[in-house]
Protein backbone atom coordinates (compact mmCIF):
# COMPACT_ATOMS: atom_id res chain seq x y z
CA UNK A 1 0.00 0.00 0.00
CA UNK A 2 2.95 2.66 0.77
CA UNK A 3 5.22 1.23 -1.38
CA UNK A 4 2.60 1.83 -5.04
CA UNK A 5 1.70 5.35 -3.58
CA UNK A 6 5.57 6.19 -2.44
CA UNK A 7 6.21 5.63 -6.03
CA UNK A 8 3.63 7.42 -7.58
CA UNK A 9 4.22 10.35 -5.66
CA UNK A 10 7.73 10.41 -7.39
CA UNK A 11 6.42 9.44 -10.52
CA UNK A 12 4.22 12.72 -10.02
CA UNK A 13 7.06 15.26 -9.11
CA UNK A 14 9.08 13.81 -12.09
CA UNK A 15 6.33 14.46 -14.92
CA UNK A 16 5.36 18.08 -12.88
CA UNK A 17 8.80 18.93 -13.67
CA UNK A 18 8.28 17.56 -17.60
CA UNK A 19 5.50 19.94 -17.75
CA UNK A 20 8.13 22.87 -17.41
CA UNK A 21 8.33 24.43 -20.93
CA UNK A 22 11.52 24.01 -22.78
CA UNK A 23 15.01 21.85 -21.65
CA UNK A 24 17.48 23.01 -18.90
CA UNK A 25 20.11 23.44 -21.80
CA UNK A 26 18.08 26.20 -23.20
CA UNK A 27 19.56 28.50 -21.20
CA UNK A 28 23.03 28.06 -22.34
CA UNK A 29 22.50 27.23 -26.22
CA UNK A 30 19.54 29.41 -27.37
CA UNK A 31 21.43 32.86 -25.51
CA UNK A 32 24.45 31.99 -27.11
CA UNK A 33 24.58 32.71 -30.98
CA UNK A 34 27.83 31.27 -31.28
CA UNK A 35 27.05 27.75 -29.97
CA UNK A 36 27.00 24.98 -32.75
CA UNK A 37 24.38 22.56 -33.63
CA UNK A 38 26.81 19.96 -32.56
CA UNK A 39 27.63 21.62 -29.15
CA UNK A 40 24.12 21.86 -28.67
CA UNK A 41 23.65 18.41 -29.32
CA UNK A 42 26.60 17.27 -27.57
CA UNK A 43 25.50 19.08 -24.05
CA UNK A 44 22.16 17.32 -24.61
CA UNK A 45 23.82 13.98 -24.85
CA UNK A 46 25.76 15.02 -21.34
CA UNK A 47 23.03 15.71 -19.70
CA UNK A 48 21.14 12.34 -21.22
CA UNK A 49 18.11 14.49 -22.21
CA UNK A 50 17.90 12.71 -25.09
CA UNK A 51 17.25 9.34 -23.09
CA UNK A 52 13.76 8.02 -22.84
CA UNK A 53 11.50 9.29 -20.06
CA UNK A 54 11.51 6.19 -18.46
CA UNK A 55 15.38 5.74 -18.43
CA UNK A 56 16.00 9.38 -16.66
CA UNK A 57 12.96 8.61 -14.25
CA UNK A 58 14.93 5.57 -13.42
CA UNK A 59 17.92 7.51 -12.58
CA UNK A 60 16.47 10.47 -10.93
CA UNK A 61 14.66 7.65 -8.27
CA UNK A 62 17.96 5.75 -7.91
CA UNK A 63 19.29 9.23 -6.62
CA UNK A 64 16.51 10.34 -4.69
CA UNK A 65 16.69 7.00 -2.67
CA UNK A 66 19.44 8.61 -1.65
CA UNK A 67 18.35 11.78 -0.94
CA UNK A 68 20.43 13.30 -3.61
CA UNK A 69 18.40 16.22 -5.18
CA UNK A 70 20.93 17.59 -6.65
CA UNK A 71 22.15 21.71 -6.65
CA UNK A 72 20.07 24.59 -6.06
CA UNK A 73 20.16 26.69 -9.10
CA UNK A 74 20.27 29.67 -7.39
CA UNK A 75 23.51 29.41 -5.03
CA UNK A 76 24.27 26.07 -5.89
CA UNK A 77 24.16 24.29 -2.42
CA UNK A 78 22.80 20.93 -2.06
CA UNK A 79 19.29 21.03 -1.83
CA UNK A 80 18.64 18.36 0.81
CA UNK A 81 21.12 20.40 2.80
CA UNK A 82 19.14 23.64 2.58
CA UNK A 83 15.97 21.77 3.18
CA UNK A 84 17.02 20.42 6.15
CA UNK A 85 17.74 23.83 7.59
CA UNK A 86 14.43 24.84 7.06
CA UNK A 87 12.23 21.84 8.03
CA UNK A 88 12.80 22.11 11.99
CA UNK A 89 10.69 25.69 11.44
CA UNK A 90 8.07 24.33 9.47
CA UNK A 91 8.14 21.31 11.85
CA UNK A 92 7.80 23.46 14.59
CA UNK A 93 5.15 26.11 13.15
CA UNK A 94 2.72 22.92 11.83
CA UNK A 95 2.59 21.08 15.12
CA UNK A 96 2.20 24.31 17.13
CA UNK A 97 -0.91 25.21 14.68
CA UNK A 98 -1.98 21.37 14.92
CA UNK A 99 -2.04 21.64 19.25
CA UNK A 100 -4.09 25.05 18.89
CA UNK A 101 -6.49 23.51 16.29
CA UNK A 102 -7.24 20.36 18.12
CA UNK A 103 -7.53 22.09 21.79
CA UNK A 104 -9.53 25.27 20.59
CA UNK A 105 -11.88 23.26 18.49
CA UNK A 106 -12.23 20.24 20.12
CA UNK A 107 -13.26 22.34 23.29
CA UNK A 108 -15.45 24.67 20.72
CA UNK A 109 -17.43 21.60 19.18
CA UNK A 110 -18.13 19.92 22.94
CA UNK A 111 -19.28 22.69 24.63
CA UNK A 112 -21.37 23.67 21.82
CA UNK A 113 -22.30 20.24 21.12
CA UNK A 114 -23.64 19.68 25.27
CA UNK A 115 -25.11 23.31 25.29
CA UNK A 116 -26.80 23.30 21.85
CA UNK A 117 -28.58 26.35 21.16
CA UNK A 118 -27.19 28.30 23.72
CA UNK A 119 -25.77 31.21 23.00
CA UNK A 120 -22.36 30.38 23.09
CA UNK A 121 -23.16 27.26 20.69
CA UNK A 122 -24.90 30.48 18.20
CA UNK A 123 -22.40 32.31 18.57
CA UNK A 124 -19.48 30.34 17.84
CA UNK A 125 -21.32 28.87 14.74
CA UNK A 126 -21.34 32.52 13.63
CA UNK A 127 -17.55 32.69 13.70
CA UNK A 128 -17.46 28.56 12.36
CA UNK A 129 -18.96 29.72 9.44
CA UNK A 130 -16.44 33.55 9.58
CA UNK A 131 -13.88 31.60 9.67
CA UNK A 132 -14.89 29.21 6.36
CA UNK A 133 -15.18 31.94 4.28
CA UNK A 134 -12.41 34.45 5.30
CA UNK A 135 -9.37 34.61 2.88
CA UNK A 136 -6.85 33.70 5.82
CA UNK A 137 -4.13 35.74 4.27
CA UNK A 138 -5.99 38.74 4.79
CA UNK A 139 -6.51 38.20 8.62
CA UNK A 140 -2.79 37.56 8.56
CA UNK A 141 -2.31 41.10 7.37
CA UNK A 142 -5.03 42.99 9.15
CA UNK A 143 -3.15 41.34 12.05
CA UNK A 144 0.45 42.27 11.08
CA UNK A 145 -1.04 45.71 10.90
CA UNK A 146 -3.38 45.97 14.16
CA UNK A 147 -1.30 43.71 16.89
CA UNK A 148 2.00 44.74 14.93
CA UNK A 149 2.43 47.89 13.85
CA UNK A 150 -0.29 50.52 15.37
CA UNK A 151 -0.39 48.78 18.62
CA UNK A 152 3.27 47.03 18.30
CA UNK A 153 2.16 44.36 20.46
CA UNK A 154 3.98 41.27 18.48
CA UNK A 155 6.63 41.07 16.26
CA UNK A 156 5.54 40.39 12.33
CA UNK A 157 8.35 38.51 11.05
CA UNK A 158 10.94 35.90 11.21
CA UNK A 159 11.47 33.76 13.97
CA UNK A 160 14.03 35.58 15.79
CA UNK A 161 14.62 39.15 17.08
CA UNK A 162 18.21 40.86 15.65
CA UNK A 163 19.42 40.80 18.54
CA UNK A 164 18.35 36.84 19.60
CA UNK A 165 22.15 35.97 20.21
CA UNK A 166 22.61 38.41 22.89
CA UNK A 167 19.47 37.01 25.03
CA UNK A 168 19.66 34.72 28.10
CA UNK A 169 18.32 31.70 27.40
CA UNK A 170 14.65 32.37 28.95
CA UNK A 171 14.53 35.74 26.91
CA UNK A 172 15.39 33.81 24.09
CA UNK A 173 12.36 31.55 24.57
CA UNK A 174 10.11 34.18 25.14
CA UNK A 175 11.79 35.91 21.69
CA UNK A 176 10.72 32.79 19.71
CA UNK A 177 7.47 32.63 21.43
CA UNK A 178 6.12 35.91 20.22
CA UNK A 179 7.28 35.54 17.09
CA UNK A 180 5.49 32.80 16.89
CA UNK A 181 1.98 34.15 17.99
CA UNK A 182 0.39 35.29 15.28
CA UNK A 183 1.98 32.87 12.49
CA UNK A 184 0.50 29.89 14.20
CA UNK A 185 -2.83 31.72 15.15
CA UNK A 186 -2.96 32.41 11.51
CA UNK A 187 -2.17 28.86 10.07
CA UNK A 188 -4.74 27.73 12.93
CA UNK A 189 -7.85 29.71 11.51
CA UNK A 190 -9.16 27.65 8.62
CA UNK A 191 -8.31 24.29 10.19
CA UNK A 192 -10.16 25.48 12.91
CA UNK A 193 -13.73 26.48 11.87
CA UNK A 194 -13.70 23.06 9.77
CA UNK A 195 -12.63 20.90 12.85
CA UNK A 196 -15.10 22.67 15.20
CA UNK A 197 -17.56 22.00 13.46
CA UNK A 198 -17.12 18.49 12.73
CA UNK A 199 -16.38 18.06 16.09
CA UNK A 200 -19.90 19.44 16.96
CA UNK A 201 -21.91 16.98 14.90
CA UNK A 202 -19.78 14.16 15.52
CA UNK A 203 -20.45 15.09 19.50
CA UNK A 204 -24.58 15.52 18.66
CA UNK A 205 -24.25 12.25 16.84
CA UNK A 206 -22.86 10.36 19.62
CA UNK A 207 -24.48 12.01 22.93
CA UNK A 208 -27.83 10.66 21.20
CA UNK A 209 -26.64 7.33 21.94
CA UNK A 210 -28.17 4.76 23.96
CA UNK A 211 -25.11 3.79 25.74
CA UNK A 212 -24.71 7.55 26.64
CA UNK A 213 -28.44 7.82 28.10
CA UNK A 214 -27.12 4.30 30.28
CA UNK A 215 -24.13 5.89 31.13
CA UNK A 216 -26.57 8.45 32.64
CA UNK A 217 -29.66 6.33 34.08
CA UNK A 218 -26.46 4.27 36.24
CA UNK A 219 -26.22 7.79 37.75
CA UNK A 220 -22.55 8.79 36.70
CA UNK A 221 -21.79 12.50 36.79
CA UNK A 222 -22.54 14.47 33.26
CA UNK A 223 -18.90 14.82 33.04
CA UNK A 224 -17.91 11.78 33.23
CA UNK A 225 -20.27 11.11 30.65
CA UNK A 226 -19.28 13.34 28.45
CA UNK A 227 -15.44 12.88 28.34
CA UNK A 228 -15.43 9.45 29.01
CA UNK A 229 -18.25 7.84 26.91
CA UNK A 230 -19.44 10.25 24.70
CA UNK A 231 -16.32 12.44 23.58
CA UNK A 232 -13.89 9.11 23.12
CA UNK A 233 -16.26 7.48 20.68
CA UNK A 234 -16.63 11.06 18.94
CA UNK A 235 -13.24 11.12 18.76
CA UNK A 236 -12.92 8.17 16.32
CA UNK A 237 -14.32 10.17 13.23
CA UNK A 238 -12.25 13.32 14.27
CA UNK A 239 -8.81 11.43 14.09
CA UNK A 240 -9.70 10.45 10.43
CA UNK A 241 -10.15 14.04 9.83
CA UNK A 242 -6.54 14.55 10.64
CA UNK A 243 -5.44 13.15 8.07
CA UNK A 244 -7.17 14.72 5.65
CA UNK A 245 -5.84 18.40 7.30
CA UNK A 246 -2.42 18.11 6.96
CA UNK A 247 -1.85 18.32 2.95
CA UNK A 248 -4.00 21.67 3.61
CA UNK A 249 -1.79 22.74 6.49
CA UNK A 250 1.44 22.52 4.81
CA UNK A 251 -0.02 24.40 1.75
CA UNK A 252 -1.02 26.93 3.85
CA UNK A 253 2.47 27.10 5.37
CA UNK A 254 3.79 28.06 1.95
CA UNK A 255 1.82 31.53 2.48
CA UNK A 256 2.07 32.32 5.71
CA UNK A 257 5.88 31.87 5.69
CA UNK A 258 5.97 34.24 3.08
CA UNK A 259 3.90 36.86 4.48
CA UNK A 260 5.68 36.43 8.43
CA UNK A 261 9.16 36.02 6.26
CA UNK A 262 9.37 32.93 8.68
CA UNK A 263 12.46 31.24 7.24
CA UNK A 264 11.19 27.79 7.08
CA UNK A 265 10.38 25.27 3.85
CA UNK A 266 7.62 27.18 3.01
CA UNK A 267 9.22 30.47 1.96
CA UNK A 268 12.00 28.24 0.56
CA UNK A 269 9.38 26.76 -1.63
CA UNK A 270 8.43 29.88 -2.78
CA UNK A 271 11.35 31.62 -3.31
CA UNK A 272 12.63 28.30 -5.12
CA UNK A 273 8.94 29.10 -7.43
CA UNK A 274 9.85 32.58 -8.03
CA UNK A 275 13.26 31.51 -9.38
CA UNK A 276 12.41 28.29 -11.23
CA UNK A 277 14.55 26.87 -9.45
CA UNK A 278 13.46 23.08 -10.42
CA UNK A 279 16.28 21.25 -8.17
CA UNK A 280 15.20 22.65 -5.19
CA UNK A 281 11.50 22.36 -6.16
CA UNK A 282 11.61 18.71 -6.69
CA UNK A 283 13.48 18.18 -3.69
CA UNK A 284 10.45 19.94 -1.75
CA UNK A 285 7.55 18.63 -3.29
CA UNK A 286 9.32 15.27 -2.87
CA UNK A 287 9.69 15.88 1.20
CA UNK A 288 6.22 17.43 1.53
CA UNK A 289 4.25 14.41 -0.04
CA UNK A 290 6.29 12.20 2.44
CA UNK A 291 5.52 14.44 5.22
CA UNK A 292 1.83 14.12 4.27
CA UNK A 293 2.02 10.48 3.77
CA UNK A 294 4.13 10.05 7.39
CA UNK A 295 0.83 12.14 8.73
CA UNK A 296 -1.35 9.86 7.64
CA UNK A 297 0.64 7.02 9.32
CA UNK A 298 0.64 8.63 12.62
CA UNK A 299 -3.57 9.41 11.84
CA UNK A 300 -4.05 5.39 11.32
CA UNK A 301 -2.09 4.65 14.29
CA UNK A 302 -4.32 7.48 16.27
CA UNK A 303 -7.02 5.66 15.08
CA UNK A 304 -6.17 2.68 16.59
CA UNK A 305 -5.29 4.29 19.47
CA UNK A 306 -8.30 5.31 19.99
CA UNK A 307 -10.90 2.74 18.90
CA UNK A 308 -9.72 -0.43 20.68
CA UNK A 309 -12.03 -2.59 18.29
CA UNK A 310 -9.61 -2.10 15.47
CA UNK A 311 -6.62 -2.64 18.00
CA UNK A 312 -7.70 -5.86 17.88
CA UNK A 313 -8.63 -7.15 14.57
CA UNK B 1 -39.73 17.18 -6.99
CA UNK B 2 -37.72 20.04 -7.83
CA UNK B 3 -40.82 22.34 -5.96
CA UNK B 4 -40.06 20.24 -3.18
CA UNK B 5 -36.44 21.45 -3.08
CA UNK B 6 -37.29 24.85 -3.78
CA UNK B 7 -39.50 24.78 -0.54
CA UNK B 8 -36.99 23.89 1.53
CA UNK B 9 -34.21 25.71 0.23
CA UNK B 10 -36.30 29.48 0.65
CA UNK B 11 -37.36 27.90 3.98
CA UNK B 12 -34.08 28.04 4.97
CA UNK B 13 -33.17 31.73 5.94
CA UNK B 14 -29.26 31.48 5.67
CA UNK B 15 -29.65 29.27 2.34
CA UNK B 16 -32.09 31.66 1.05
CA UNK B 17 -29.54 35.10 2.24
CA UNK B 18 -26.52 33.04 0.37
CA UNK B 19 -28.64 32.75 -3.11
CA UNK B 20 -29.87 36.13 -2.81
CA UNK B 21 -25.94 37.35 -2.40
CA UNK B 22 -25.30 34.94 -5.01
CA UNK B 23 -27.95 36.61 -7.67
CA UNK B 24 -26.93 40.14 -6.37
CA UNK B 25 -22.90 39.44 -7.22
CA UNK B 26 -23.92 38.33 -10.19
CA UNK B 27 -26.06 41.05 -11.48
CA UNK B 28 -23.16 42.78 -10.67
CA UNK B 29 -20.68 41.08 -12.48
CA UNK B 30 -22.59 41.61 -15.47
CA UNK B 31 -23.59 45.12 -15.31
CA UNK B 32 -19.84 46.25 -14.00
CA UNK B 33 -19.21 48.35 -17.43
CA UNK B 34 -22.23 50.62 -16.47
CA UNK B 35 -22.80 50.69 -13.12
CA UNK B 36 -18.92 51.53 -11.91
CA UNK B 37 -18.40 55.48 -12.27
CA UNK B 38 -14.81 54.52 -14.12
CA UNK B 39 -13.30 52.07 -15.90
CA UNK B 40 -10.61 49.73 -14.13
CA UNK B 41 -7.46 50.70 -15.34
CA UNK B 42 -8.74 55.06 -15.18
CA UNK B 43 -5.88 56.64 -13.67
CA UNK B 44 -5.63 60.54 -12.06
CA UNK B 45 -2.45 60.90 -10.51
CA UNK B 46 -3.88 64.33 -8.71
CA UNK B 47 -6.06 61.53 -6.76
CA UNK B 48 -3.51 59.08 -5.68
CA UNK B 49 -4.77 57.25 -2.38
CA UNK B 50 -7.56 59.46 -1.72
CA UNK B 51 -9.45 58.32 1.74
CA UNK B 52 -13.10 57.36 0.99
CA UNK B 53 -15.16 60.31 0.47
CA UNK B 54 -18.41 60.98 -1.70
CA UNK B 55 -16.72 60.94 -4.97
CA UNK B 56 -14.72 57.77 -4.51
CA UNK B 57 -16.86 55.89 -2.00
CA UNK B 58 -14.35 53.74 -1.23
CA UNK B 59 -10.98 55.96 -1.92
CA UNK B 60 -8.76 55.70 -4.51
CA UNK B 61 -5.30 53.69 -4.99
CA UNK B 62 -1.60 54.65 -5.47
CA UNK B 63 -2.54 55.37 -8.88
CA UNK B 64 -5.47 57.21 -8.49
CA UNK B 65 -7.78 54.53 -9.62
CA UNK B 66 -11.46 54.26 -7.94
CA UNK B 67 -11.33 51.56 -5.38
CA UNK B 68 -15.32 51.19 -5.91
CA UNK B 69 -14.79 50.66 -9.48
CA UNK B 70 -12.15 47.76 -9.28
CA UNK B 71 -13.73 45.88 -7.00
CA UNK B 72 -16.75 45.54 -9.29
CA UNK B 73 -14.61 45.25 -12.25
CA UNK B 74 -12.95 42.33 -9.84
CA UNK B 75 -16.65 40.81 -9.51
CA UNK B 76 -16.45 39.67 -12.72
CA UNK B 77 -12.98 38.24 -12.73
CA UNK B 78 -13.47 36.33 -9.47
CA UNK B 79 -16.60 34.50 -10.66
CA UNK B 80 -15.36 33.65 -13.74
CA UNK B 81 -12.40 32.04 -12.48
CA UNK B 82 -14.25 30.40 -9.99
CA UNK B 83 -17.59 29.53 -12.36
CA UNK B 84 -14.63 27.81 -14.82
CA UNK B 85 -12.51 26.38 -12.64
CA UNK B 86 -15.54 24.65 -10.79
CA UNK B 87 -16.87 23.45 -13.91
CA UNK B 88 -13.35 21.67 -14.84
CA UNK B 89 -13.24 20.08 -11.45
CA UNK B 90 -17.18 18.95 -11.05
CA UNK B 91 -16.51 17.15 -15.26
CA UNK B 92 -13.32 15.44 -14.01
CA UNK B 93 -14.42 14.22 -10.34
CA UNK B 94 -18.14 13.46 -11.68
CA UNK B 95 -16.90 11.36 -14.43
CA UNK B 96 -13.73 9.61 -12.71
CA UNK B 97 -16.09 9.09 -9.88
CA UNK B 98 -18.55 7.42 -12.16
CA UNK B 99 -16.43 5.51 -14.17
CA UNK B 100 -14.51 4.06 -11.09
CA UNK B 101 -17.56 3.30 -9.43
CA UNK B 102 -19.18 1.31 -12.34
CA UNK B 103 -16.45 -1.30 -13.81
CA UNK B 104 -15.08 -1.63 -10.30
CA UNK B 105 -11.86 -3.94 -10.37
CA UNK B 106 -8.81 -2.56 -11.75
CA UNK B 107 -10.34 0.40 -12.98
CA UNK B 108 -11.27 1.61 -9.81
CA UNK B 109 -7.72 0.77 -8.16
CA UNK B 110 -5.81 2.12 -10.78
CA UNK B 111 -8.28 5.57 -10.46
CA UNK B 112 -8.32 5.63 -6.71
CA UNK B 113 -4.75 5.33 -6.51
CA UNK B 114 -4.36 8.25 -8.75
CA UNK B 115 -6.67 10.27 -6.15
CA UNK B 116 -4.60 8.57 -3.28
CA UNK B 117 -1.49 10.10 -4.95
CA UNK B 118 -2.73 13.62 -5.36
CA UNK B 119 -4.39 13.76 -2.02
CA UNK B 120 -0.98 13.79 -0.50
CA UNK B 121 0.35 16.67 -2.33
CA UNK B 122 -1.17 19.41 -0.48
CA UNK B 123 -3.66 21.21 -3.34
CA UNK B 124 -1.88 24.72 -3.25
CA UNK B 125 1.78 23.79 -3.29
CA UNK B 126 0.53 22.05 -6.10
CA UNK B 127 -1.30 24.76 -7.90
CA UNK B 128 1.89 27.00 -7.06
CA UNK B 129 4.25 24.63 -9.00
CA UNK B 130 2.53 23.91 -11.77
CA UNK B 131 2.01 27.90 -12.04
CA UNK B 132 5.81 28.49 -11.81
CA UNK B 133 6.07 26.26 -15.22
CA UNK B 134 3.18 27.61 -16.84
CA UNK B 135 2.69 31.17 -17.10
CA UNK B 136 0.38 33.26 -14.46
CA UNK B 137 -2.56 34.58 -16.25
CA UNK B 138 -6.17 33.93 -15.76
CA UNK B 139 -6.53 30.91 -18.12
CA UNK B 140 -3.72 29.05 -16.91
CA UNK B 141 -4.77 29.74 -13.19
CA UNK B 142 -9.01 28.62 -13.69
CA UNK B 143 -7.42 25.80 -15.56
CA UNK B 144 -5.18 24.59 -12.84
CA UNK B 145 -7.64 25.44 -10.06
CA UNK B 146 -9.99 22.86 -11.84
CA UNK B 147 -7.43 20.49 -12.40
CA UNK B 148 -6.15 20.33 -9.14
CA UNK B 149 -8.92 20.04 -7.14
CA UNK B 150 -11.50 16.87 -8.54
CA UNK B 151 -10.56 14.74 -6.08
CA UNK B 152 -12.65 15.04 -2.84
CA UNK B 153 -15.76 14.92 -5.49
CA UNK B 154 -14.18 12.34 -7.73
CA UNK B 155 -14.63 9.82 -3.88
CA UNK B 156 -17.98 11.13 -3.33
CA UNK B 157 -19.16 10.03 -6.69
CA UNK B 158 -17.51 6.59 -6.60
CA UNK B 159 -19.00 6.13 -3.54
CA UNK B 160 -22.21 6.77 -4.26
CA UNK B 161 -22.03 4.79 -7.73
CA UNK B 162 -20.37 2.08 -5.76
CA UNK B 163 -24.13 1.39 -3.92
CA UNK B 164 -26.10 2.49 -6.62
CA UNK B 165 -24.64 -0.03 -8.64
CA UNK B 166 -26.13 -3.09 -6.91
CA UNK B 167 -29.77 -1.54 -6.80
CA UNK B 168 -32.31 -3.55 -9.11
CA UNK B 169 -33.04 -0.44 -11.36
CA UNK B 170 -29.49 -0.53 -12.67
CA UNK B 171 -29.72 -4.21 -13.03
CA UNK B 172 -32.94 -3.79 -14.82
CA UNK B 173 -31.67 -1.38 -17.11
CA UNK B 174 -28.45 -3.57 -18.02
CA UNK B 175 -30.92 -6.87 -18.74
CA UNK B 176 -32.60 -4.62 -21.30
CA UNK B 177 -29.74 -4.00 -23.10
CA UNK B 178 -28.96 -0.51 -22.15
CA UNK B 179 -25.22 0.31 -23.53
CA UNK B 180 -22.67 1.37 -20.86
CA UNK B 181 -22.66 5.01 -21.66
CA UNK B 182 -26.80 4.86 -21.20
CA UNK B 183 -26.49 3.57 -17.43
CA UNK B 184 -23.67 5.72 -16.66
CA UNK B 185 -25.28 9.05 -18.09
CA UNK B 186 -28.99 8.17 -18.38
CA UNK B 187 -29.35 6.19 -15.35
CA UNK B 188 -26.66 7.04 -12.55
CA UNK B 189 -25.70 10.41 -13.39
CA UNK B 190 -29.46 11.69 -12.28
CA UNK B 191 -29.12 9.85 -8.96
CA UNK B 192 -25.70 11.60 -7.99
CA UNK B 193 -26.67 15.07 -9.03
CA UNK B 194 -27.40 16.39 -5.40
CA UNK B 195 -24.25 15.43 -3.83
CA UNK B 196 -22.17 17.06 -6.88
CA UNK B 197 -24.75 20.08 -6.79
CA UNK B 198 -23.73 20.71 -3.00
CA UNK B 199 -19.74 20.15 -3.59
CA UNK B 200 -19.75 22.51 -6.80
CA UNK B 201 -21.42 25.27 -4.74
CA UNK B 202 -19.65 25.07 -2.28
CA UNK B 203 -16.15 24.15 -4.17
CA UNK B 204 -16.92 27.81 -6.24
CA UNK B 205 -16.22 29.60 -2.62
CA UNK B 206 -13.01 27.29 -2.19
CA UNK B 207 -11.78 28.20 -6.05
CA UNK B 208 -12.47 31.95 -4.97
CA UNK B 209 -10.38 31.58 -1.84
CA UNK B 210 -8.04 30.16 -4.15
CA UNK B 211 -7.51 32.31 -7.27
CA UNK B 212 -7.27 35.32 -4.51
CA UNK B 213 -4.26 33.90 -2.59
CA UNK B 214 -2.35 33.12 -5.72
CA UNK B 215 -3.04 36.65 -7.01
CA UNK B 216 -1.85 38.35 -3.45
CA UNK B 217 1.22 36.24 -4.36
CA UNK B 218 1.56 37.27 -7.76
CA UNK B 219 1.19 33.94 -9.20
CA UNK B 220 -2.90 34.30 -9.80
CA UNK B 221 -4.19 37.19 -12.24
CA UNK B 222 -1.76 39.81 -13.29
CA UNK B 223 -2.43 43.73 -13.03
CA UNK B 224 -3.65 45.97 -14.66
CA UNK B 225 -6.85 43.34 -14.85
CA UNK B 226 -8.53 43.88 -10.92
CA UNK B 227 -8.76 40.52 -9.30
CA UNK B 228 -9.68 41.08 -5.55
CA UNK B 229 -6.46 39.31 -4.55
CA UNK B 230 -4.07 41.70 -6.72
CA UNK B 231 -6.05 44.67 -5.29
CA UNK B 232 -4.69 43.21 -1.72
CA UNK B 233 -1.28 42.54 -3.40
CA UNK B 234 -1.09 46.11 -4.01
CA UNK B 235 -3.01 47.62 -1.12
CA UNK B 236 -0.65 45.96 1.09
CA UNK B 237 2.70 48.45 0.43
CA UNK B 238 0.76 51.23 1.51
CA UNK B 239 -1.47 49.34 4.57
CA UNK B 240 -0.12 51.75 7.13
CA UNK B 241 -2.15 55.06 5.90
CA UNK B 242 -4.45 53.53 3.06
CA UNK B 243 -6.82 51.02 5.28
CA UNK B 244 -9.10 51.55 2.51
CA UNK B 245 -6.99 49.02 -0.28
CA UNK B 246 -7.09 46.41 2.16
CA UNK B 247 -10.21 46.04 3.52
CA UNK B 248 -12.63 46.42 1.06
CA UNK B 249 -11.13 43.89 -1.05
CA UNK B 250 -11.30 41.78 1.52
CA UNK B 251 -14.66 42.19 2.74
CA UNK B 252 -15.71 41.52 -0.84
CA UNK B 253 -13.98 37.81 -0.75
CA UNK B 254 -15.18 37.43 2.10
CA UNK B 255 -18.60 38.00 1.78
CA UNK B 256 -18.58 36.08 -1.97
CA UNK B 257 -17.54 32.97 -0.65
CA UNK B 258 -19.72 33.09 2.76
CA UNK B 259 -22.82 33.53 0.06
CA UNK B 260 -21.41 30.04 -2.08
CA UNK B 261 -20.62 28.47 1.57
CA UNK B 262 -24.10 29.35 2.97
CA UNK B 263 -25.84 28.21 -0.42
CA UNK B 264 -23.93 24.83 -0.31
CA UNK B 265 -25.17 24.67 2.91
CA UNK B 266 -28.75 25.07 2.48
CA UNK B 267 -28.34 23.01 -0.54
CA UNK B 268 -27.26 20.05 1.30
CA UNK B 269 -29.74 20.18 3.81
CA UNK B 270 -32.26 20.38 1.40
CA UNK B 271 -31.06 17.79 -0.79
CA UNK B 272 -29.90 14.78 1.62
CA UNK B 273 -33.25 12.88 1.47
CA UNK B 274 -31.79 11.34 5.39
CA UNK B 275 -32.97 15.05 7.45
Amino acid sequence: MMIPLLLGITLMTFFIMQLAPGKPTDLVTDLNTRMSSEAREKLVKLYELDRPWHERYWKWLKRMSRLDFGTSFRDGRPVIKKIAESLPATLLLNILSLILIFTAALAIGIFSAVKKDSLFDKISTFFVYLGFSVPTFWVALLLMIGLGLKLGLLPISGLRSIHYSDLSAWRKFLDMSAHLVLPVFVMALTGLAGLARYSRSAMLEVIRQDYVRTARAKGLPERTVILKHAFRNALIPIVTLLGLMLPELIGGSFIFETIFAYPGMGRLGYDAIMARDYPMLMGIGTIVALLTLAGNLLADLLYAFCDPRIRYQ
Amino acid sequence: MISIYLHRIFRNKLAFAGALLMVILIILALTAPWLAPSHFADQSLIDRLQPPSGKHWMGTDDLGRDVFSRLLWGTRVSLVVAFVAVGIATLFGTLVGLIAGYFGRWTDAVLMRAVDILLCFPTFFLILMVIAFLEPNIVNVMIVIGVTSWTGLARLVRGETLSLRERDFILAARALGASTPRILFVHLLPNVVAPVVVSATLGVGGAILTESALSFLGLGVQPPDPSWGNMLSAGKDYIYFAWWLSVFPGLAILTTVMAFNLLGEGLRDALDPRS
